[in-house]
């Protein structure tokens, strides 16, 4: 059994069917899609697509697998949208190599660091998009702290009992 | 070396994978101008991925909400009827006064050899998904490159512009909105008749720009298409004036509230075709681009056949259309007389006042006379009364009626999945105008 050692501590590594690892992120990329027509604020508010990168990449542990997750999700993102390509894949690559790396070396399955893991993370993302997307695309974009707090915290605490729920489906490497 | 690459492998991993997403992004925006044939195809793959899910459920809610709604909750049914019933009496009424100045608008326009452009042809779309990204404000409908949508169409409600057509798949299309950042629209506003241009900005909203910071500008003021797009035709209705305020370099800020409501939008029409011609005084009256969108839109429920030849009127053979064919200089009444009706042979009624003192086609006096809530007058009628109209969601030729603003429609295709009969072209009344002579007898007994 793979495993990683951190501190002395065994950390588990997991690994995910073909379906689970296909069909989760796909059925966040059409929830996010579709959800918004019916609740607008969902998509200024929450990213499942985020939220499942952050899941996979911890659970996985694995840095390549990690950072692979996020520019797929990242970049069928993208793909939706109108906004060049690359983006959204950017800054998931990011998270995912990200929350990848940190999976190994914490302990990432309680509820509390998972909390402040997500919303750690989307800073990260939220940062990483701004920069990209000013930087290199010249979009508009304004930055407001009572809305990336807001939104980190709806993220992660929707994150939370997603991640409880997505949990079902790890199988043991 | 090796070692070097064994423990620097993740991170190599990940500075390559970067370095080719910022390589294909930077490729796209140099070649900003023709980047959506290079990035077409992977674009058609993930919406092939995700488009047939959202279609399965929108598909899936609208059969269980029309069951629900059509054959079990029709509770307040009636009322609403009653309710819908008095407030086409009154909108007849209103209609006739615009009708009228719109035959004089006419006339003017025809003088000063004014060419309008008329929506000819729509296409009745449905919603089924969005990017899911509140930094890219687009919408995708089921109707593609197969029902005729093409790139740059505009997109409408009954209410107002929604956007335009972005890219085109074979049986998707992707729509802009009015409120994303990177969309223009040529505006006018409808009284002080100042120009602008309508864009979004990255929170959603939707500002007029380009209006003079010395020009006065009323909060509630009504915002319609410019036409100077050459996307959407002039005269559609795009908003209101929520709020005005300094902006920069000597331009209000101004900001809109959108008539349609961009957050849920469910069904849309696509204007596929427009024609552009000489306005001639001749015209018979035309209809009003809103008022034909909010006729044709698939989810207004079929009229009943008893109260179709009552309620639906469309203005082609209406008595107010026909009235305003008829309202020459010489003609002209004054305000609170009722004019005669347009294609009358059959002696007529002398004027009869309306209640409002509004100059009411007989028609429309003589419905009032029948569901008038206050129920104080009572009217024969005297003009013909109007053809029963077609139920929305078929292919239908829509009447002509004139239109202050220059748009108009002449010919509406609504077929939505499953209609895609042949379109009429004439603007001829399905039915015959009833003979006026004989006024109903439900409506000519007194009350």
């Amino acid at each position: 059994m793979p495993i990683t050692y951190t501190s002395g501590e065994q950390v588990e590594v997991y690994r995910f069917s073909i379906p689970v690892t296909v069909g989760v992120p796909l059925l966040a990329l059409f929830v996010q899609a579709f959800v918004p027509l019916r609740f607008p604020r969902f998509a200024v508010y929450l990213d499942l697509p985020l939220l499942v990168t952050i899941f996979f990449a911890m659970a996985r542990r694995n840095p390549i697998s990690g950072l692979l997750t996020g520019a797929f999700i990242g970049l069928a993102e993208d793909m939706l949208g109108h906004n060049p390509i690359g983006i959204y894949g950017i800054a998931k690559t990011v998270v995912g190599y990200g929350a990848s790396s940190l999976g190994v070396k914490l302990d990432v399955e309680n509820a509390g660091a998972r909390l402040l893991v997500t919303v750690g993370f989307y800073f990260v993302h939220a940062a990483v998009y701004f920069t990209v997307a000013r930087g290199m695309v010249n979009m508009t974009q304004t930055w407001s702290w009572s809305h990336g707090l807001l939104a980190a915290l709806a993220n992660a605490v929707l994150g939370v009992m997603l991640y409880f729920l997505l949990d079902k489906f790890k199988q043991r490497t | 070396m090796e070692s070097v690459l064994g423990r620097y492998r993740n991170l190599i991993i990940l500075v390559g994978v970067l370095f080719l997403q910022v390589l294909g992004l930077a490729m796209q925006v140099k070649k900003s101008g023709n980047d959506e044939e290079k990035t077409r195809l992977i674009r058609i793959w993930a919406v092939d991925a995700i488009t047939p899910f959202e279609r399965t459920v929108v598909w899936v809610g609208n059969s269980s909400g029309n069951l629900w709604h059509n054959y079990f909750y029709l509770r307040g049914v009636r009322a609403e009827n009653r309710q819908l019933r008095d407030q086409i009496e009154h909108l007849r009424l209103e209609q006739v006064r615009l009708a009228e100045d719109a035959a004089q608008a006419r006339r003017l326009q025809t003088l000063l050899a004014f060419k309008e452009q008329f929506i000819s042809r729509t296409v009745a779309a449905q919603v089924i998904g969005s990017s899911g990204s509140d930094h890219s404000r687009i919408i995708y409908i089921d109707k593609g490159e197969r029902a005729g949508i093409r790139r740059d169409m505009a997109v409408m409600t009954s209410d107002g512009i929604v956007g335009k057509v972005l890219l085109v798949y074979p049986s998707v299309s992707q729509v802009l909105l009015i409120s994303d950042e990177s969309s223009g629209v040529g505006a006018l506003l409808e009284k002080t008749r100042l120009q602008g241009v309508l864009r979004g900005t990255s929170n959603g909203e939707v500002v007029l720009e380009r209006v003079m910071s010395d020009e006065q500008v009323p909060v509630g003021e009504t915002v319609l298409t410019s036409g100077g797009d050459q996307i959407f035709p002039k005269g559609l209705p795009v908003g209101t004036v929520m709020r005005v305020g300094g902006g920069k370099d000597l331009f209000l800020n101004i900001k809109i509230k959108p008539a349609a409501d961009l957050s849920k939008l469910e069904e849309v029409l696509v204007l596929v075709e427009k024609q552009e011609r000489q306005a001639t005084a001749e015209d018979s009256v035309r209809m009003r681009a809103a008022d034909i969108l909010a006729q044709r839109l698939p989810s207004v429920p079929d009229k009943p056949a008893g109260n179709a030849a009552a309620l639906a009127a469309p203005p082609a053979t209406s008595a107010a259309s026909a009235l305003a064919t008829e309202l020459k200089p010489e003609n002209k009444q004054p305000p609170g007389t009722v004019a005669k009706p347009a294609g009358s042979t059959a002696p007529t009624k002398p004027a009869v006042k309306t209640p409002r003192g509004t100059g009411a086609s007989p028609a429309a006096a003589g419905q009032a006379s029948g569901t008038n809530p206050s129920g104080a007058n009572t009217v024969r009628r005297t003009s013909p009364a109007p053809e029963p109209s077609k139920p929305p969601g078929t292919d239908s030729t829509a009447p002509k009626k004139s239109d202050n603003g220059g748009v108009a429609i002449t010919e509406t295709d609504t077929s939505q999945n499953k209609s895609a009969g042949p379109q009429k072209k004439s603007a001829e009344p399905a039915t015959p105008p009833r003979d006026n002579s004989q006024p109903p007898p439900d409506e000519s007994k007194p009350q």
